[in-house]
Formats: C-alpha cells, sequence, structure tokens
C-alpha cells in the first residue's frame, strides 16, 4: 500500500482535475445567440471578455507571463515577477523596521512589569485600527505614497511581533533566570544567551503571524495608493477587464504568501526546543 | 572568637498568612559551616529548607539575619556558590555539553574555547555521561539530566555548593547509582556542600553533620547530629558499620517523635549531638555481626 504522503498527493491531484474541470465545463462560451440564461438575458447578453474564463485561458496567460516575469514595458505594463517584487520589497522594509522597533520594545515591556503597566493602555487602543485607516494621515503627513504604503506595512506587523515578544520574554521560566543569576550574568548577557532562546519560539510564532498579515494588507495598500505592486496590479487588470490576468494574480499572491510563511516557519523551526 | 567558613545568623522568613496577618515559616535560624563540610538538612515538608537554602544562593531574601561566607555578607546570587535545582534547571536548548560550557564559560571568562570545552567534558566524564555530549537535555532520562547538572555544579568550582533534593525525583536504583558518583566526586573535590533530602540513608551516607529541622511554622534547626562513620564510605558497605544504625535511629526517632517539639540551645544554635558516640570509639565490628534484616537491605541497595 502506498504511503500516507503518496496517497494524499494523488488526492490532490484528483481534486485539483475535478475543480478545473468543473470550471472548464461552466464557462463555455454560450453557442451562438441561442442558449442564452435567464441572467445573461438580465444582462442583455454577454461578451466574451466580461465572462469568467475558463483554466486554461488562465494557464494559457500563466504561460506567458511567467516565461518572461520581468518584462517593462512602460507604467501600466511591467512582468508579474516586477510587481510582485516591488510588494515584496515593501512589505519586507516595513517589516523589518517594525521589528527593528518591536523586538527590544516587546523586551522592554516583558522584562518590566512596570513599562508593561505604562505602555499596554496605548498598545491596546493602536492595535485594533485596520492598518488602512492609517493610510490618509501617512499620505498626508509623508507625502510619498510609496512610503506611506511601508509605512502602513509597519503599522499593521508590529503589533503581533511586540506582543508575542513581551509575552515570551515576561514568561520565560524562573529557574532559568535563576541559573543565570546564580552564573553573574549581566542583564545583557542575561537578555542575549537566556531569555532570547527561551522566548524564541514565542517571538517567532508572532513574527509568521506578522509576515502573513502584512502580505494581507500589503494588496489592499497597494490597491489604494497605485502606481506599482500586486495589489495596484490586480486592479488595474480589473479596470482593464481582463479577469484572467485577475485570477492569474490572485493566485500569484497566494504561492507568494505561502512561500514567506514557509519561510517563518523554517525559522522556527530552527529555534524550536523540547523542554 | 574563630569565623567559620559560612556563617548564619539569626534567619527568618516571614510571609503574609492571606487573612491580614503573618506566617512565620523559619525563625532565629543559626548555624555555622566549615570548609570542606558535607552538611545535610532533613525536616518535615514546609518547614522552609529551600527557603534556607535559597536566601544561601541568594536567590532569595531573609525577613531578618544575615549569611556571612568567608567574612563576606552575602546579597544576591554568585559564581562563588554553586546550586543544584530539584528540576535540574538545564537550558533545554543547549546539548548537555554546551549547558556546562555555560556555566564554564561564565565561571572563567578567560579562557580559551579549548580549555573551556576540554575542562566541561572532564565534569561530564566524571558523572558517566562522555557518551551523552551532545543530547539535549530532551533527550536525556530524568537521572541523566541530573547528572549534568550536577556535573554543571562542579565544574565551575564554587566554594559551597547547595543542592536542593537533587535526587527526589529519581526512581531507587537511579538514585543509589548517582549518590555513589556523588560520594566519588566529592571524595575528589572535597568541596563545601550544603543539601537537602528527605532520605534519611542518602543523608548518613553523604554527610559530616545533618541538621534536623523541627516542624514549622517557627520552625528552627533544633540538633546538629554527626555521623561519625570514616571516608571514604561506599553505599553497599556502610552498613556494616554500627555508627550508622545508632544514628539512623536517632534520626528516625526525630523524624516520627521529636521533630513536634524539639527546640534548639538557648542561644539558638543547634545542639550537637553524637548518637554513635560510644560505638565509633569502639573497634569496627566485623561482618559477622550483620543481622538478616541488613544482609536483606544490602541486597536490595546493592
Ligand atoms: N510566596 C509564598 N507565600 C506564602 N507562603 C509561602 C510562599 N512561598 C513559600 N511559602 C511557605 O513557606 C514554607 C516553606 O517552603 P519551602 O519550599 O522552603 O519548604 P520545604 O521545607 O523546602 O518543603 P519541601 O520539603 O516540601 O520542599 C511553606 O510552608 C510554604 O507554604
Ligand atoms: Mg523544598
Amino acid at each position: 500500500m502506498a504511503s500516507l504522503n503518496v496517497r494524499a498527493a494523488l488526492l490532490s491531484v484528483s481534486f485539483l482535475i475535478l475543480a478545473l474541470g468543473l470550471w472548464e465545463m461552466a464557462t463555455q462560451p454560450p453557442e451562438a445567440q441561442t442558449g442564452l440564461t435567464e441572467y445573461e438575458m438580465l444582462m442583455g447578453g454577454v461578451e466574451q471578455e466580461s465572462r469568467v474564463p475558463p483554466p486554461s485561458a488562465v494557464i494559457k496567460l500563466a504561460w506567458a507571463e511567467l516565461s518572461d516575469p520581468f518584462y517593462d514595458a512602460g507604467a501600466n505594463d511591467k512582468g508579474i515577477g516586477i510587481q510582485l517584487a516591488y510588494s515584496v520589497y515593501r512589505v519586507l522594509t516595513g517589516y523589518l523596521a517594525a521589528m527593528a522597533i518591536a523586538l527590544p520594545v516587546g523586551f522592554l515591556i516583558g522584562m518590566s512589569p512596570l513599562m508593561y503597566k505604562a505602555l499596554n493602555p496605548y498598545i491596546q487602543v493602536l492595535r485594533p485600527i485596520s492598518p488602512l485607516a492609517w493610510m490618509p494621515l501617512a499620505l498626508f503627513i509623508i507625502q510619498d505614497s510609496d512610503a506611506s504604503a511601508i509605512f502602513v506595512i509597519f503599522i499593521c506587523s508590529i503589533w503581533p511581533m511586540l506582543l508575542n515578544t513581551a509575552f515570551g520574554v515576561a514568561n520565560v521560566r524562573q529557574d532559568w533566570v535563576n541559573v543565570a543569576r546564580t552564573h553573574e550574568l549581566g542583564p545583557l548577557r542575561t537578555a542575549i544567551t537566556v531569555i532570547l532562546p527561551a522566548a524564541a519560539p514565542t517571538i517567532l510564532t508572532g513574527m509568521r503571524i506578522s509576515i502573513g498579515i502584512a502580505w494581507l494588507v500589503i494588496v489592499a495598500a497597494e490597491m489604494l495608493v497605485g502606481g506599482t505592486g500586486i495589489g495596484y496590479y490586480v486592479w488595474n487588470e480589473w479596470n482593464n477587464l481582463d479577469l484572467a490576468s485577475v485570477i492569474f494574480s490572485i493566485l500569484m499572491i497566494g504561492v507568494v504568501g505561502m512561500l514567506l510563511d514557509l519561510a517563518l516557519g523554517k525559522a522556527q523551526k530552527l529555534v524550536e526546543y523540547k523542554e | 572568637m574563630s569565623k567559620s567558613f559560612l556563617e548564619v545568623d539569626g534567619l527568618s522568613k516571614v510571609y503574609p498568612d492571606g487573612q491580614g496577618g503573618e506566617l512565620t515559616v523559619f525563625e532565629d535560624i543559626r548555624f555555622a559551616l566549615e570548609k570542606g563540610e558535607f552538611v545535610c538538612i532533613i525536616g518535615h515538608s514546609g518547614c522552609g529548607k529551600s527557603t534556607i537554602l535559597n536566601v544561601l544562593a541568594g536567590l532569595d531574601e531573609a525577613s531578618a539575619g544575615n549569611v556571612v561566607m568567608n567574612g563576606k555578607e552575602v546579597k544576591g546570587p554568585g559564581l562563588e556558590r554553586g546550586v543544584v535545582f530539584q528540576n535540574y534547571s538545564l537550558l533545554p536548548w543547549k546539548t548537555a555539553l554546551n549547558n556546562i560550557v555555560f556555566a564554564v564559560q561564565a565561571r572563567w571568562p578567560k579562557w580559551s574555547k579549548e580549555k573551556v570545552k576540554e575542562h566541561s567534558e572532564r565534569y561530564l566524564k566524571m558523572v558517566g555521561l562522555d557518551h551523552a555530549l551532545n543530547r539535549k537535555p530532551s533527550q536525556l532520562s530524568g537521572g541523566m539530566r541530573q547528572r549534568v547538572s550536577i556535573a554543571r555544579a562542579f565544574a565551575t568550582q564554587p566554594e559551597l555548593l547547595l543542592l536542593d533534593e537533587p535526587f527526589g525525583a529519581l526512581d531507587a536504583l537511579t538514585r543509589g547509582v548517582i549518590q555513589d558518583e556523588l560520594v566519588k566526586i566529592w571524595e575528589e573535590t572535597r568541596q563545601t556542600v550544603f543539601m537537602i533530602t528527605h532520605d534519611v540513608d542518602e543523608a548518613i551516607l553523604l554527610s559530616d553533620r545533618i541538621f534536623l529541622m523541627s516542624n514549622g511554622p517557627n520552625a528552627r534547626i533544633a540538633e546538629s547530629v554527626k555521623v561519625d562513620i570514616p571516608h571514604p564510605r561506599a553505599r553497599a558497605t556502610i552498613f556494616q558499620n554500627p555508627a550508622y544504625h545508632k544514628t539512623r535511629d536517632y534520626l528516625v526517632d526525630f523524624l516520627v517523635n521529636r521533630s513536634g517539639s524539639a527546640l534548639p540551645e538557648k542561644d539558638g544554635s543547634p545542639k550537637f549531638v553524637e548518637p554513635a558516640r560510644d560505638v565509633s570509639q569502639s573497634k569496627p565490628v566485623s561482618a559477622g555481626s550483620e543481622t538478616e534484616s541488613e544482609t536483606a537491605a544490602r541486597a536490595v541497595n546493592a
């Protein structure tokens, strides 16, 4: 009997074929003007363009796009690779900036009950704000759409990292801290050699949540600020009524999001420990 | 007055009792340790043994009294006092070897990497773990973890070693094996050791003196019992010594009948007793005088 993995893969592929088959059948062009559905009659008939494209069309487009992902033919015609690269660049910049603040501040809050109590009210108020709500303010203050998008990423990815770092640091087992104390480690050495590795799994969990949120938010942010990026691309293709491109880019958003999550998952494995 | 290596003076610990009042766990604890002594402390659960040990370690603060080691007051933890915790407290993300390297580096920051490693390996070997250097604590059994923890404490060569029920969580067989190892290391290093145990036999095997604590609240260290059995001792043969039985009977009697009411001397220092005084002065008894139950006990413990 085949292993679980092989059977799962077979099943996955059959699901895919089934779904694509149903999709293909559902999107066959109507035969002449005879077989109009009630909906189509209401819509006054349909044109080829405004129908959901069949998977074959999407695959054909994907093939064309992916064989030359980095072409650049002017502001409104860039390869999918370039658009994704813009988005990834914004996400990583905002994310790293958030990390640079969230980790030290999280450490501080986690180690000092005073700081925790002092800062907690602000965190609780700021955290539930939709990151996109910051956009107008960011655009007004920063006066630059690209930097504003990065700022939105920064603000949305900071909270999970901050809170998880604080939580992880605050909950390091007292025994391990005592080991550091009995070996006369200073505060900095204790933080680096004991607290950081002890809290790392919790911190990485926060970082993984953050990257997921950042990738969700960048699409929306780019739809708002326009110019470049995968979010803008989706919106632009929608305005062009090029639904095959829309579907294709939706899939690409999923793939890149999965890769980002996979990378963080790997990092998480590296710092995990069993008690 | 000649000063002892470690002097504990008038230690007490008071907690709020949760109803607005106060609860004195122990009070006016006074004792002294000499350099190279191995002292165990026995008392019923909750009388405050761990608290006293943590105060000596500098991890906890007493409500009153002070601890002076080598003429210096103990205020906070320090490398000259090593601690073996009941739950091992190894860092789980480090291998057995690196747990020790961590401690050795802290102790001698100027040592080269090779020297640190070599020193650490030597101590792991001493507890019979040279085959498990690169395993993480989660991949070790409870007994092996405790060995690593003991090796870590000895490796930093502290002037005073504090052991809080180091074998409490181990099964009897493993416990016996590690006791033997502890005896062996101690014979080699002759470190000053202060150890908590619940096991009367273990205390007799290891200590020069045994402190007996009365029950809490307001617990005291009532007596200091001399264990008059020459070193080196071995678990398998210590039963043959008549002093062993005298001492054991005395300790058990205290724990069963007298721990509720026992008091120290008027000046607060523990009463010094030598239960085996008569036998230890007569010549050691031959194995022939052993009773049947002792033979049985040895068979179990061997
Ligand atoms: N934070 C605290 N608040 C109130 N009482 C406490 C607190 N910590 C410890 N105690 C009390 O102090 C007493 C001594 O505790 P300790 O752990 O030193 O006992 P012990 O002699 O080591 O006991 P065991 O043999 O079970 O380990 C206990 O009775 C406990 O109830
Ligand atoms: Mg205890």
